[in-house]
């Protein structure tokens, strides 16, 4: 059974069409990258996948086999999909460690297991727990309390939009090997967005694929694409590039 | 505290009031129109006084010093019917150089319908003095309307620091009137928590510090939920006379369910080196309520450093989405952010007594 198959999606936002006629499976157990430039609809395509309400959404979605069109974020997280934002929120009076005990389904009295302490500490987070969330942190900090949000949430798809934008160097760096460890131990799945690709330096992906003019363009080898982006920017590569026109 | 009827006792606790009295260092009720209980802790004798304001005066002549010395008698009507006529109302005397580690508690109760109750309190806080006071407002459940006019006078001598908080708890019907004022004399603090988390008919007031000693520092912070029909008109005022004098000022205000809130604040810097903030933010939950935030900032020396920021809006449906993806469903998302703004470690609290407001605040979410 596939992971995620995603028919004939068609994404309306303020009745202009952003996505149209996309075409997309995963198959499961591995680290997928989605590149694309910038507003050609990454951020619209995660939304519609996990159900954000304000988007118009036509065409079919399945996660491991159930039609999720139709159901709330919510229950689309329950199922086991889970993202890390590109821009999270801040919400003052709700601390870091209150949103990562939901993460872990523990009640706000819950106190953390030495485990979790651990990978608290991994994160570089410890200092930040009884902190109001988000506020007044730096890029790399918000990013690894995504990440260990997610970590915490043992989904089976982690969806990341743009986890190396904004960030620095070592913080990209444990995100991205946390991350490849976690999708190891666990046989469970990513799908990266990333417009410049920094991440892949610090993780082991095996497919790729382009979202360019409302379409998607799929590719075996996502460092080689990586490479031609680099050099030639998005136009040239999808002409250049030998296409994987059934997908992954 | 065994003799106090059940049914009261019962609404008392909701409201704060901490039957355990090892975990308070006086407590005083008021029911109605008389004095029900007023005792302190052995380990605070000789320490601490407090009393019905009538005893007090007839025990202390001196305290006709202290009375309408802040708040003016002819104010308004409200005032004028508490000087003509009083039930009582709680005296309280912290020693000099006396730290009360325990909180004091004090409760007005309303138990009688149409029942207009009328009090003036009384709060000294001798030269070096430190204490914490809790005082709970409750119109009884089972009846139906009342009227609450409470005049309540500070005094923060040198030194002193008083961190006061009230919770009020009244209903639909009731209509609400307190008329407070602090003074604080050099290095003296005061802190004024409030709460109103109930519906009510009709709140409004607007309680006054009157920074006048070097460094003396007056806080307030109000948390207010207005619900079904509740006009709530609450505001804070700092007068800063004194050099080096400070004042905060933090506000949440939370509407539904065609609710009016006023929020006001207002901070004068009558000394040039006098400095104010205030910060005011405000929550709309529906559009069938209201917010209105209202500062002022009034500056009559040059240097006088005066600030405020203000943000009202509706609830963030970027937040809700968030939470939802963190696998809460939209109520429990929306719970959980309202719960988060009525954030309590603004107001400075001991610990148990913050827990002991947070557990009020937790029963406000679990009713609704």
């Amino acid at each position: 059974m596939n992971l995620l198959e995603i028919e004939n999606l068609q994404v309306k936002v303020k009745d202009q069409t952003i996505l149209k006629d996309i075409n997309l499976t995963l198959r499961g157990e591995e680290v997928y990258v989605l590149f694309g430039p910038n507003g050609s609809g990454k951020t619209t395509l995660i939304n519609a996948i996990i159900g954000i309400p304000s988007q118009k959404v036509s065409g079919k979605i399945k996660f491991m086999g159930e039609d999720i069109t139709k159901k709330t974020v919510d229950e689309r997280a329950k199922l086991g999909i889970s993202v890390g934002f590109q821009n999270p929120p801040e919400i003052a009076g709700i601390k870091l460690a209150d949103v990562l005990k939901l993460c872990l389904n523990k009640s706000p009295k819950d106190e953390f297991s030495n485990e979790e302490k651990q990978q608290i500490k991994a994160f570089n987070l410890t200092g930040f727990l009884n902190r109001d969330f988000n506020v007044d942190f730096s890029g790399g900090e918000r990013k690894r309390a995504e990440i260990l949000q997610m970590m915490f949430l043992k989904s089976k798809l982690l969806i990341l939009d743009e986890p190396d934008s904004g960030v620095d160097i070592e913080s990209l760096k444990l995100v991205g090997h946390e991350i490849q460890r976690y999708i190891e131990e666990t046989k469970s799945s990513a799908l990266i967005v990333t417009h410049q690709g920094g991440i892949l330096e610090f993780l082991d992906a095996k497919h790729a694929c382009v979202l360019l003019e409302s379409k998607i363009h799929c590719f075996p080898e996502p460092k080689k694409i990586l490479k031609t982006l680099k050099t030639k920017g998005y136009k040239e590569c999808i002409e250049c590039q030998e296409r994987v026109t059934e997908g992954w | 505290m065994t003799k106090i009827p059940h049914q009261i006792l019962k609404e008392a606790y909701k409201a704060g009031v901490e039957s355990d009295e090892k975990t308070r260092s006086g407590t005083f009720m008021h029911i109605d129109q008389s004095t029900l209980y007023s005792k302190i802790n052995d380990a605070y004798k000789d320490k601490i006084e407090i009393m019905d304001t009538k005893e007090a005066l007839h025990k202390h002549p001196w305290l006709e010093d202290y009375r309408w010395k802040l708040i003016d008698e002819d104010k308004d009507e409200f005032t004028k019917k508490v000087a003509n006529e009083f039930s009582g109302g709680y005296f309280i005397r912290i020693l000099p150089n006396i730290e009360v580690i325990l909180p004091l508690q004090s409760c007005l109760m309303i138990t009688k319908n149409n029942l207009e109750q009328r009090v003036h309190n009384i709060i000294i806080a001798e030269e070096g003095s430190k204490a914490h006071l809790i005082t709970s407002c409750i119109q009884h459940p089972l009846i139906e309307s009342s009227t609450h006019i409470g005049i309540s006078e500070f005094y923060i001598e040198k030194g002193a620091k008083l961190n006061f908080t009230m919770i009020h708890n009244w209903k639909e019907k009731t209509l609400v009137r307190p008329r407070s004022a602090a003074i604080i004399e050099d290095y003296g603090e005061f802190v004024s928590n409030y709460l109103c988390l109930r519906p009510v008919r009709d709140s409004q007031m607007y309680p006054t510090a009157l920074c006048n000693g070097k460094y003396s520092k007056a806080s307030f912070n109000t948390i207010l939920f207005g619900q079904r029909q509740s006009l709530v008109d609450v505001g804070s005022k700092a007068i800063l006379n004194g050099k080096g004098s400070r004042t905060e000022m933090v506000s949440r205000a939370i509407a539904r369910k065609g609710s009016k809130i006023y929020v006001r604040g207002r901070i004068e810097g009558n000394h040039q080196e006098s400095k104010g903030h205030l910060e005011c933010k405000g929550l709309l939950l529906d559009s069938e309520s209201y917010i209105h935030a209202i500062p002022e900032l009034v500056a009559r020396k040059e240097g006088a450093e005066l600030s405020h920021e203000a943000a009202v809006g509706r609830i963030s449906e970027k937040e809700i989405t968030y939470l939802m993806t963190r696998r809460l469903n939209e109520e429990e998302a929306v719970s959980m952010i309202i719960r988060g703004f009525m954030d309590t470690s603004i107001m400075g609290l001991p610990k148990d007594l913050n827990k002991e407001i947070n557990r009020i605040i937790d029963l406000t979410a679990e009713a609704h």
